[in-house]
């Protein structure tokens, strides 16, 4: 099945003491690598350890500072990605390169050479999206399709070019499950017909079902090579960060309290035209317990928590019950007196003003904690405060006084953690908790959540990594489409279950046990 | 009403509408890729003392068009070394431009307020320009009300049919995604931009050399800020940037005709001249009240910078 | 090959020095244009920037320039910071002159302190009403504030011309549009006998102190400058928009009134088509090059007010046009602009990759 039965042992793609440096940090050095014919090459490594950068040198978005790459043998410098295209290399990205306000049709042509004639390209990508089973309807605009497919339309962009090598980057953050499986058939198809795929993650578990041979990556570094189905992720895992994976510690289930967070049929159409409307969504959030919300990206998730923070409130006092009062229609600041504490997705622009101290910053939803007096900002009090969320989140930073751009990811998503957490909540509401954080900052924000359980305070936390919440909830609810499932005790489901409800397929599988959980 | 006073109202309407849609289209296109130049007001002054200056020395009054098409293209150029290369705030670049530019054409126009220009003949189209009433005001017209019309078919079709409008319009969405494909979208936006300062410069040439036509300090008075509310009001489609400046046009004429028919009416003249600027704040607020429309529309990255990481 | 690379952090020195080198680049495009002109460039200089301070009352006449500059920039940073862009303190400040005028009127030949004390709250209500039409229709139509603020600057004109042409025209003035000129208790006290510096420059000191402790010491300040520089972040903590975007815009227009107010009170005395001298423009490239900051916005004034002086004297003693003036009022805010790029980025040579 894979490159022995070829007859041609030149690898498609070689990579020799690539480097690329940053003013401010080291991305890639001296990283080498090759990959065969029909070969599906993972390339692994955490959030950060320069993957993704290594990927847009090979497609020509950016340059490498030194090193070599080879096609086919031949040494390439490659220019730009229509002169990577024009070599027979695809990419896929993260976050999608398509434009909402274009066609199916137009978002393809524009990555094709020439003036395609779009009928007969809507044609082709009909045929292709067959072949590859690849639904896609040619015709429609990107921002109506669902963050599935418009994965397939990256993918079909590429296969109509019949690429010799297509990278993927991270392609199945933004999948359920089930769709997961159904991608690696046609990765699989792929690399059958000889095509070479690197395939990029964090995923140990994928790359193990998926790939032929693995390059790990440490803060830019080759770390080493294997063949996945000889290593176990604890093996794997060590090459990807130094050490095993820290497992937060849960306490086992205890019996949740009062009710803190009460959803009565809230349902919001959306402002945005590109955005999924609320209906009808019910759930609470007891003293004690972490609620999880599944989903895939874009199926409401932004506008539940517009909606339930207050940043958009809605028009239904009675719709959002925070700690006992009716808060639909508060503003953010209103409902943090009612009890509640909010950590967003967006850390640098929504939690944190990028250019602000963190100083400042800790003042943004701290003011309510005996900062001002008159009006006036009493900054001896605000930069305790602060001081003391660096101290007690063991936040890395230059001191108080730095820029919350100038910290990582991580230690910035402590900071906010951290401050929520300072204001003594009775509800935290978390959105993506360790989304972009390197493995050591996600453990320490996991077990921060659930020591906040125990100490009796409310969570919910909604999140696309489905792995997480079956780590940290005790129950687990799923949103699709601007709906919500029934939530699950976590001991009463599993993976496979909460992903067929990803695609909104709760209704039809097991009523009984929806009355049960209601 | 008086045929031949509704025939002229028609052809005053369309020339007074003309330099609007010129400038707008322009204003379109350089929005279409993200850019927001808000010194319209500038470019066209510049455009105008450039203009008449030239047909002035040159007698020819084409020279003097191109002459304002250099200008307003020397003034986008400023523009977008600012914002494209240097990366400066957009809202603040474009009202740096329209305060260079007025103070720069009020500068270089002084030896020229006493001046005037002779009047150029209009092209008359033969036969249409016979039909009753709409004859003479749509086809015994300027050259450059021929040339408004073709822009608008032109640019029509560039946007909608044509490949580079497509690859414009992506860049105007998101040049990140356009960068990672390819697409070398600051280029691009300097293209653009450059488009809609030659446009500013060509419409000021009209005010200038075909309209009034004289220079007088100050006398692009708001045109260029209300081609950009055009553009906002016609939700950056060319169609309704052409209905839009016609209507803005006999807005300006009506007020003309009015304080020139010697009818007793008792208005002030200045409450008539202040209704052109009504008018814009009037559409804006009709269209402002109707969000979704202006959020398909609209450019998505309009106004903001971007820079390829290297 | 020069390349800009980004700045890991922000420079704190370049966002300081940024308008002093765009300030010298002005100074070198001004000798340029000296030259071009054929004008000898050190003479053009020296009557430009040295001639109109070399005295005190040269000074004087500085400081009473800068006065309506100061009091604009600093209300119009306040909403700056919040990126609220009223552009249109031309008209604020004629609508304010108005009603500071009608007061003036109105008591024409009575006496008494509340004169004065009137037209300083008829200015600034004037202004406020004016800024307060783009305000209402942001917060209620979300319809930009730039365009309707910027319309109105001639609606403003057009009124103005209006009255000094019809009902507050001089009775006695033989038809020429402009109002009775205004007897003492409608006039600002001189400060000194000297020269024509009037309370309106303590009033300005007043108003960038204030501003001052409102932008950098209160919380309203500071949610300002939040929603200034993370427009999600201000609402995410809830901080309301709509808030903001009225006291931006109010706080422009009650300060361009009030500036208008000690025009029509102070220098001239009475009320004219030409009440403003562009100020509510030249305010804005004030605001810019002050970095927002009332520290800044005092130095920036005085440095506008020379330009207006230097253009008076180029007009005077060159021979050249005193739109000058706003030639290099156009060049220092677009290489300010351009020269901010160094706060967040250096530049680097590079030879050409082999």
């Amino acid at each position: 099945m894979t490159s022995d039965t070829d007859g041609d042992q030149t690898p498609r793609l070689e990579l020799h003491g690539i480097t690329k440096i940053y003013p401010s940090v080291i991305a890639n050095e001296d990283v080498s690598l090759s990959v065969k014919r029909g070969e599906i090459h993972a390339v692994l490594g955490e959030n950060g350890a320069g993957k993704s950068t290594l990927m847009k040198m090979i497609y020509g978005v950016t340059k490498a500072d030194a090193g070599e790459m080879k096609w086919e043998g031949e040494v390439v410098q490659v220019e730009n990605p229509a002169h990577a295209r024009s070599l027979g290399i695809g990419m896929v990205f993260q976050h999608f390169s398509l434009f909402e306000t274009l066609n199916v049709v137009e978002n393809v042509a524009l990555a094709l050479p020439g003036n395609p004639d779009l009928k007969q390209l809507a044609d082709q990508i009909t045929e292709v999206s067959n072949r590859y089973g690849l639904p896609v309807d040619p015709g429609r605009l990107v921002h109506a399709l669902s963050v599935g497919e418009r994965q397939r339309v990256e993918i079909i962009r590429c296969l109509l070019q019949n690429p010799k090598l297509l990278i993927m980057d991270e392609p199945t953050s933004v999948l359920t499950p089930q769709a997961v499986r159904k991608l690696f058939d046609t990765l699989r198809q792929l690399a059958d017909e000889g095509c070479s795929i690197l395939y990029i993650s964090h995923k140990l578990d994928e790359i193990q079902e998926l790939c032929h041979v693995a390059t790990v990556l440490r803060d830019g570094k080759v770390t080493g090579d294997c063949i996945p189905s000889e290593e176990t992720p604890k093996s794997m895992a060590s090459l990807m960060i130094g050490k095993e994976l820290p497992v937060p510690e849960h306490s086992g289930s205890s019996e949740p309290g009062e009710t803190r967070l009460q959803l009565n049929r809230l349902s919001k159409a959306s402002d945005d035209p590109f955005g999924t409307s609320l209906e009808d969504i019910e759930l609470e959030v007891r003293s004690g317990e972490i609620l999880g919300i599944a989903g895939v990206s874009g199926n409401g998730q932004q506008e539940l928590l517009y909606a339930l923070s207050g940043e958009i409130p809605v028009n239904d006092a009675d719709s959002i019950v925070i700690c006992g009062t009716p808060s639909g229609r508060d503003l953010p600041d209103q409902r943090r007196g009612n009890g509640m504490g909010f950590v967003p997705e967006e850390r640098l622009g929504r939690g944190a003003v990028p250019r602000m101290s963190l100083t400042e910053n800790a003042l943004l939803t701290a003011h309510r904690a005996g900062m001002l007096k008159r009006g006036m900002i009493q900054f001896d009090k605000i930069a305790t405060f602060a001081s003391k969320c660096i101290e007690d989140f063991n936040v890395k930073c230059g001191g108080a006084e730095h820029a919350a751009n100038s910290l990582s990811g991580g230690n910035l998503q402590k900071f906010i953690m951290g401050r929520e957490i300072l204001l003594t909540p009775k509800l935290l509401v978390v959105a993506q908790p360790t989304w972009g954080v390197d493995v050591g900052a996600a453990a320490f924000i996991r077990q921060e959540l659930i020591d906040l359980r125990n100490q009796g305070t409310a969570i919910l936390v909604i999140s696309e990594e489905l792995e997480e919440l079956f780590e940290i909830s005790d129950r687990i609810a799923v949103i699709a489409d601007g709906r919500i499932s029934p939530a699950k005790k976590l001991a009463d489901t599993n993976i496979d279950e909460i992903g067929v409800w990803m695609s909104g397929m709760w209704d039809q599988a097991t009523p009984a046990e929806v009355v049960a959980h209601d | 009403m008086d045929s031949s006073i509704l025939s002229s109202i028609l052809f005053a309407t369309i020339v007074a509408g003309t330099p609007l849609i010129i400038v707008a289209l322009g204003q379109l296109i350089a929005e279409k890729s993200g850019v927001l130049n808000l010194g319209a007001e500038g470019m066209m002054a510049m455009g105008a003392i450039a203009g008449f200056a030239v047909t002035l020395h040159s007698g020819n009054p084409w020279l003097g068009v191109l002459a304002g098409m250099a200008a307003g293209i020397a003034m986008s150029f400023i523009f977008a070394v600012v914002v494209l290369t240097l990366m400066a705030n957009q809202v603040a670049s474009g009202l740096a431009l329209s305060i260079l530019g007025v103070g720069l054409s009020a500068f270089i126009g002084k030896p020229y307020e006493s001046e005037i220009l002779p009047t150029v003949g209009a092209i008359r189209i033969p036969l249409l320009a016979d039909l009753p009433i709409i004859g003479d005001a749509l086809f015994n017209q300027q050259a450059l009300v021929y040339f408004s019309w073709a822009l608008f078919a032109g640019i029509t079709w560039f946007l909608y049919r044509s490949r580079p409008g497509l690859i414009l319009r992506a860049v105007g969405e998101s040049p990140s995604s356009a960068h990672s494909i390819g697409y070398h979208a600051i280029k691009i936006r300097y293209l653009a931009t450059l488009f809609g300062g030659a446009m500013a410069g060509v419409g000021g040439a009209f005010l200038s050399v075909f309209y009034t036509p004289l220079w007088v300090e100050g006398m692009v008075s708001g045109r260029g800020w209300i081609a950009i509310a055009l553009v906002v009001f016609a939700t950056w489609r060319p169609f309704r940037v052409l209905v839009g400046a016609y209507l803005f046009g006999g807005v300006m004429v009506v007020q003309l005709f009015v304080q020139g028919s010697g009818l007793e009416i008792n208005i002030p003249s200045q409450f008539l001249s202040a209704l052109p600027y009504l008018a814009t704040i009037v559409v804006l607020v009709i269209i402002s009240r109707d969000q979704n429309t202006v959020r398909l529309n609209a450019p998505v990255s309009l106004g903001q910078p971007f820079r390829p990481e290297a | 090959m020069i390349r800009l690379e980004k700045r890991p952090e922000a420079s704190q020195l370049m966002s300081y020095a940024s308008p002093l080198i765009a300030i010298v680049l002005m100074l070198i495009g001004g000798l340029l244009l000296f030259a071009f002109l054929g004008k000898n460039p050190i003479e053009g200089f020296k009557v430009f920037f040295i001639n109109p301070i070399s005295d005190l009352y040269g000074v004087s006449e500085l400081l009473l320039k800068a006065t309506p500059l100061m009091l604009i920039a600093v209300g119009l940073a306040v909403g700056f910071r919040a990126n609220v862009w009223n552009i249109g303190a031309e008209g604020q400040l004629i609508v304010g002159g108005i009603a500071a005028s009608a007061v003036a009127l109105y008591f024409y030949e009575s006496e008494g302190i509340h004169i004065l004390i009137l037209m300083v709250i008829a200015g600034a209500i004037g202004g406020m009403l004016w800024a307060a039409i783009p305000a209402f229709l942001k917060t209620r139509f979300n319809t930009n504030e730039i365009l309707v603020s910027l319309m109105l600057v001639y609606v403003a004109q057009l009124l103005v011309s209006w009255l000094v042409h019809g009902p507050m025209m001089d009775p006695d003035g033989f038809n020429f549009p402009q109002s009775r000129m205004f007897e003492d208790p409608a006039l600002l006290p001189l400060l000194s006998d000297e020269n024509r510096l009037n309370f309106a420059f303590v009033m300005a000191i007043g108003a960038l102190l204030v501003g001052y402790v409102f932008m950098y010491r209160s919380f309203a300040g500071f949610q300002m400058q939040v929603a200034g520089y993370a427009k999600d972040a201000a609402r995410y903590a809830g901080f309301s928009a709509k808030r903001m975007i009225w006291i931006g815009l109010l706080s422009g227009g009650g300060m361009a009134g009030l500036a208008g107010m000690s025009e029509v009170a102070g220098p001239m005395g009475q009320l004219t088509e030409h009440v403003s001298n562009n100020y509510g423009f030249a305010a804005i490239i004030v605001a810019f090059v002050a970095r927002l900051n009332p520290v800044g916005i005092f130095f920036a004034s005085l440095l506008m007010a020379l330009l207006y002086l230097g253009g008076e004297q180029a007009q005077q003693y060159l021979a050249l046009p005193s739109s000058i003036s706003n030639v290099f009022q156009g060049m220092l805010l677009m290489f300010l602009l351009g020269s901010d790029v160094f706060i967040n980025y250096r530049i680097r040579w590079k030879e050409a990759t082999a």
